[in-house]
C-alpha cells in the first residue's frame, strides 16, 4: 500500500498527503501521522531516496548559527549593542565580539557604533528561546555607511545569491554595485544612484520569480535591456 | 409554506459562487482575499513578531492573534460604526480558536503573527470567508500549519437544510438558523461551531453531514488559490 502521491518540484499546501506507507520518511517541513506523510507548508517536494522534504516558497526567517545577516542597531546597552534582526528577535553584540581594538571602561559606545546604523554581522549563538549572540570579527563582516537596504523574503535568498554566488556576482558586474546579503532577507546595495536602483530592480526580480528555472539567463537579459535603454536615452 | 426553491435559485447544497487569490496585500507577509457571492475578505498577516504587550509573550510558543473588521459600508443595512465592537472582538476570538489547533508556532516563542481581516462587503457567512481566508493567508505567510482549514455556513430556512446562506435568507421571516462551521481538511475535524436561531436534532445532524462536503468544496478553491500564485508566467 505504498505510494508517493506528489512529484519532485510539485508545490505543495499545508496539511497536503505527500506519501502513504511506513516506507516514506519525513523530512524538513512535513511530518507523519499514522502511516501517512503530510506537508507543513506551502513549498516544493525534493525527495532523497525516501525522505520527502518540503522547501518552503515563503515563510519568517529562524535564525540559525553560522549565519552572515544584515541588521540595524536599535539600542546601546553597558556591554555592547542591540540589534534588530528582521525577526520577532533581537539579537546581542558584546563589544569584545564587534572591534580589535582596545574600548575603555568609560568609553561612549555610540562614538564608535550609533543608534540606526546597520552592520554586517555572523551569528554565534541561538538559544532555545531565540536570544542571539552576534560577532564582527570575521573578514566580510563590518558596520554599513552608504548605499541602501532591500528588504526581500528570505527564502528566496539561496536564489537571490545563486549557485556559488552566480547570480550576484552577475548582478555585481553588470551594475557595478557592492553588494551584501544577509540570509534574513535584507541586501545591501552600494553604488551610483541609477545603478543602485537597477540592482534593487533585480533583486526584486529575482525574488520574484524564484521558483522559476533559467533564473539567471531571465536577470542577465534584463540587465542587458535596462543598461540599453539608459544608454539611448542618453 | 416550506421553504423549497432559493431566492437566488441555488440548490440546497449549492454554494455561492467563490473566488479566492492568494498574495494580494504587497507589504504582508502573507496575504488573501476570499470572495462568496457578494461576501469579500481581506486577509494580512504580519509576522511572526516581537509581541506587545509584553506580560501576552508565551515563552512555550507563539501567539495568534486576529483582527476581525467590517467597513463602514460594508453591510445591508445602517453604516457600521468603524472600529471593535462587541461583535468583531467575539468573531476575532473564534477565528482564533478556530485557526490555533493547526498552526504550529513552537518555533517562534514569545512572538505573534496578527491577522487582519477586512471585510469591504458583505452579505453574511462573513466569518467563514474570513476563516478561509485567513487559512490561505497564513499558508501564504510561510507559517508552518498541519492542516487547512475551509469555513462554510450551514443553516436552516423554514425546515429546510442550506449551504451557504446569505443575507436574504437569514433574514427570511420564518425559523431560521445560522451554522457556521470550520473544519480541519485532512482529520475532518469541527474548529469552529456556533449557532444562532433554532434547529431540530436531526435537521442538525443532516446540516453538519452538509457541511463536510461545503468544507470540501472551499478546500478546493483555497489550494487552487495557492498553487495558481506560483503557476504562471
Amino acid at each position: 500500500m505504498e505510494e508517493l502521491k506528489v512529484k519532485e518540484k510539485d508545490i505543495v499546501i499545508p496539511g497536503e498527503l505527500l506519501a502513504a506507507g511506513m516506507g516514506y520518511l519525513p523530512g524538513q517541513n512535513t511530518y507523519r501521522k499514522g502511516d501517512q506523510v503530510y506537508s507543513k507548508v506551502l513549498g516544493l517536494v525534493y525527495l532523497s531516496g525516501r525522505a520527502i522534504k518540503i522547501c518552503p516558497l515563503a515563510g519568517p526567517y529562524v535564525p540559525k548559527a553560522g549565519d552572515k545577516i544584515i541588521g540595524k542597531i536599535i539600542d546601546i546597552a553597558m556591554t555592547g549593542w542591540r540589534i534588530k534582526t528582521n525577526t520577532a528577535y533581537s539579537a546581542m553584540l558584546n563589544i569584545k565580539d564587534s572591534t580589535t581594538r582596545y574600548v575603555r571602561r568609560d568609553e561612549d559606545l555610540s562614538k564608535i557604533m550609533g543608534i540606526g546604523d546597520y552592520v554586517v554581522v555572523k551569528i554565534t549563538k541561538v538559544t532555545s528561546q531565540k536570544l542571539i549572540d552576534l560577532t564582527m570579527k570575521e573578514p566580510g563582516l563590518r558596520k554599513i555607511t552608504g548605499g541602501r537596504i532591500i528588504k526581500i523574503n528570505s527564502q528566496k535568498v539561496p536564489r537571490v545569491i545563486g549557485k556559488e554566488g552566480s547570480m550576484v556576482s552577475l548582478i555585481k558586474n553588470k551594475t557595478r554595485c557592492e553588494i551584501s546579503i544577509g540570509q534574513n532577507g535584507l541586501v545591501w546595495v552600494k553604488g551610483t544612484p541609477e545603478n543602485e536602483l537597477l540592482a534593487e530592480k533585480a533583486v526584486h526580480l529575482v525574488a520574484e520569480k524564484s521558483h522559476l528555472s533559467g533564473l539567471t539567463d531571465k536577470v542577465n537579459e534584463f540587465l542587458i535591456k535596462s543598461t540599453e535603454n539608459k544608454v539611448e536615452k542618453q | 409554506m416550506v421553504y423549497t426553491e432559493r431566492i437566488d435559485g441555488r440548490k440546497a447544497d449549492e454554494l455561492r459562487p467563490m473566488e479566492a487569490k492568494a498574495g494580494v496585500i504587497p507589504n504582508a507577509d502573507g496575504s488573501a482575499v476570499f470572495k462568496a457571492g457578494k461576501t469579500t475578505a481581506y486577509v494580512a498577516v504580519y509576522g511572526p513578531r516581537e509581541l506587545f504587550p509584553k506580560f501576552k509573550q508565551n515563552p512555550k510558543k507563539g501567539l495568534l492573534r486576529c483582527h476581525y473588521g467590517m467597513l463602514p459600508f460594508s453591510g445591508c443595512g445602517d453604516r457600521i460604526r468603524p472600529g471593535t465592537s462587541r461583535r468583531a472582538q467575539e468573531i476575532s476570538m473564534v477565528m482564533e480558536k478556530s485557526l490555533a489547533p493547526v498552526i504550529d508556532l513552537s518555533e517562534f516563542p514569545n512572538s505573534v503573527v496578527d491577522v487582519f481581516i477586512n471585510l469591504p462587503q458583505t452579505d453574511a457567512g462573513t466569518r467563514c470567508a474570513a476563516i478561509s481566508g485567513a487559512a490561505i493567508a497564513l499558508a501564504d505567510a510561510g507559517i508552518p500549519m498541519k492542516d487547512m482549514i475551509s469555513a462554510v455556513a450551514m443553516g436552516q430556512v423554514d425546515g429546510t437544510v442550506l449551504a451557504d446562506l446569505n443575507y436574504d435568507e437569514e433574514a427570511y421571516d420564518a425559523i431560521v438558523s445560522d451554522i457556521p462551521i470550520a473544519m480541519t481538511h485532512n482529520s475532518k475535524k469541527i474548529t469552529l461551531l456556533q449557532m444562532d436561531g433554532e434547529i431540530s436534532n436531526e435537521d442538525l445532524i443532516k446540516a453538519l453531514e452538509m457541511g463536510k462536503a461545503a468544507t470540501e468544496k472551499v478546500y478546493e478553491i483555497q489550494m487552487k488559490a495557492l498553487k495558481e500564485k506560483f503557476t504562471e508566467k
